[in-house]
């Protein structure tokens, strides 16, 4: 069970009831419900055209829900808007920061525009800018600054408001696997430091991981909901690769003395197995073939993804582009008439 | 839960000694807090055009174009219809409003800009009236279009227009409520417009045509009855012939060349008063930002 939902002393940072979103026709969200305790990091896994993004622009007051309700902070998104935004930092996933201005410029700006306490706003840009490690470049313009350090300053901006809640949409998009993994640093660091709760996007599986609990959507529904060991749990088997003095010979014995199908897989013998750890001492014990290595790999979410919607993550995302060249050549066509 | 421990220790080094947090909290909406809005909005127009010395060079090449050497060439073709007045100062007040127009239709297109770079979504999510944001810029471009104006009013006296203090500031006050009401007619436009080609285009289609049809280059009196009624219609019309006014009020000139030069826009035989017409500018400006408000607080 996922440890977040049992304390219910505080009320839900976010709480969404059957919220959909249509433009024209097209379904972009059809009715999903969760809620997000506060303090938790929540995931939003799923295909590009998933509708991830419309419902991260809905609980941002960015987009009308067609129908249902949410509430972020304890505020409803379409009644009160406004207590909404002040409560609330986002991360977009296209840029928004102005590369003619300063780091520091550009924080100054958002603290301006939400009304941040002037005394105040010097020590918190301070702090912000130290804690994505971009405090020596702070008088650099933005424009001279890699993607990675644009990311990392929208975080900061995210921050700077001290939001309960913060929104990112695809917070690592379009960048390399280590300047990912330095950004998620951050971003648990700052949670860390902040105790506030992270709603985000992606559609990296490996990303997931990061999450306490994720949700997953495929076209416009949630699918699955759990932490990410409990997802993988259910999926069940661990997959085993052993390299043995003679592969023929083992594939036979594990038919023979546990009834398991093993193949042939990348020059290892491979089966799939619940709880991998634990059977590798009576492999050793019973196989009676000699054993040279041994490999226990754990499901990883794309085989979630697969074992909750029956294809790749991949796959739906070419699929779900297909769909969505269509409903626009279709919304095009319609609104020329 | 155990998980989460072994997360933060893969995830590196947690943060050192918790520092004490600034913590900050965002209040509710008020009238101080659009006005910081408005602004901050306003100061960033500043720091762009600041940082942006080249377009502070390339703007001012079109009115030393329009006066040096148009003014300078065709001067002497006209020497005698202008009856003793330069015609450089004869073109000077138009000029000056069409630099002043240029700069702030190029204000207006940085919201084009914002748009496609995305900047203009961190402002329209702030926790602000999207009043406050067209505000802000209208002030902001209109700012620096008047000081690309006083910059060409710099020039006043190479074209044997006196420097003296009220005119300047008579001139100087026209040319800043120009610059508003331009900015706010691109603002207007830049809110339904998304893309920089569009937008240029559209600004070549206006800005030329009312440039030539407001009497910048000649007289309003005596023009063929066609073009005479597009010129009434021209709002620029009424920026130009006001300066004009102020300005042949101060050169030492006979009553012919008055007469021919500054004639003064008519309504069907009635003068109109230079006040008057200041007025329709600024009323015209203050209509476009509404629309420019409005347009930006229908859209989702």
């Amino acid at each position: 069970m996922p440890g977040a939902s049992d304390h219910n002393s505080s009320p839900p940072a976010i709480s969404v009831k059957s919220l959909a979103k249509s433009y024209g026709e097209v379904e972009a969200v059809r009715g999903v419900d969760f809620d997000v305790e506060p303090g938790e990091v929540f995931g939003f896994l799923g295909p590009n055209g998933a509708g991830k993004t419309t419902t991260i622009n809905m609980l941002c007051t960015l987009a009308k829900p067609t129908s249902g309700s949410a509430t972020v902070a304890g505020h409803d998104v379409v009644r009160e808007r406004d207590d909404v935004r002040r409560n609330i930092g986002l991360v977009f996933q296209d840029p928004t920061l102005d590369g003619y201005l300063t780091a520091e410029q550009n924080l100054r700006l958002h603290a301006e525009l939400y009304g941040v306490q002037s005394n105040l706003v010097p020590a918190r840009m301070r702090q912000v800018l130290d804690m994505v490690g971009l405090w020596e470049r702070k008088d650099s313009p933005v424009a001279t600054f890699s993607g990675g350090m644009r990311r990392r300053l929208e975080i900061a901006r995210g921050f700077l408001h001290s939001p309960r809640v913060l929104f990112l949409d695809e917070p690592t998009i379009g960048l390399d696997p280590q300047t990912r993994r330095s950004i998620w640093t951050y971003i648990r660091e700052l949670k860390e430091a902040e105790d506030i709760t992270i709603f985000l996007t992606t559609h990296y599986m490996d990303e997931a991981e990061w999450c306490d609990r994720i949700a997953i959507m495929d076209h416009g529904q949630i699918v699955a909901l759990d932490s990410p060991e409990v997802l993988k749990a259910r999926v069940g088997a661990d997959t085993v690769r052993i390299h043995t003095a003679d592969d023929e010979a083992a594939i036979a014995a594990l038919a023979e003395h546990f009834g398991l199908e093993a193949t042939m897989s990348e020059g290892a013998v491979t089966f799939r197995v619940p709880a991998g750890e634990e059977f590798v001492p009576r492999l050793f014990a019973e196989l009676g073939v000699p054993i040279r290595a041994v490999n226990v790999s754990r499901p990883t979410l794309d085989d979630v993804f697969m074992s909750y919607t029956g294809t790749s993550i991949r796959d739906a995302e070419e699929d779900s582009g297909k769909a969505r060249s269509r409903a626009m050549m279709q919304m095009m066509s319609g609104g020329r008439r | 839960m155990s998980t989460t421990t072994d997360r933060a220790q893969t995830a590196g080094p947690p943060p050192a000694a918790p520092s004490p947090i600034a913590r900050v909290h965002v209040p509710e909406r008020s009238i101080a807090s659009e006005l910081r809005a408005i602004k901050i909005v306003w100061k960033r127009e500043l720091i762009r055009f600041r940082s942006d010395k080249l377009r502070m060079v390339t703007s001012l090449v079109q009115p030393l174009l329009f006066l040096f050497i148009l003014g300078s060439g065709l001067q002497r073709l006209s020497s005698t219809s202008t009856h003793g007045v330069n015609l450089k100062t004869f073109i000077y007040p138009g000029i000056l409003c069409v630099s002043v127009m240029f700069t702030a239709m190029f204000s207006a297109a940085s919201i084009v800009w914002d748009r496609e770079f995305g900047f203009l979504r961190e402002m329209m999510v702030a926790p602000i009236r999207r009043s406050s944001i067209v505000i802000g810029k209208c002030l902001g471009g209109a700012t620096v279009a008047g000081i690309q104006g006083a910059i060409v009013i710099c020039l006043a006296g190479f074209v044997k227009v006196p420097y003296a203090p009220v005119l300047i500031l008579e001139i100087l006050a026209l040319q800043l409520l120009l610059a508003f009401s331009i900015t706010a007619f691109g603002v207007m436009v830049a809110a339904r417009i998304t893309q920089m080609q569009a937008f240029m285009g559209v600004m070549q289609m206006v800005v030329m045509p009312m440039f030539f049809i407001s009497g910048a280059l000649f007289p309003v009196a005596g023009l063929p009855a066609w073009l005479a009624v597009l010129n009434r219609f021209d709002p620029l019309t009424y920026a130009v012939d006001p300066m004009r006014k102020l300005i042949f009020d101060h050169i030492h000139t006979n009553p012919l060349a008055q007469k021919v030069l500054n004639p003064g826009v008519t309504w069907f035989g009635w003068h109109v008063p230079g006040l008057l017409e200041a007025g329709m500018i600024l009323l015209l400006g203050i209509g476009m930002l509404g629309i420019a408000i409005w347009e930006f607080t229908t859209t989702e």
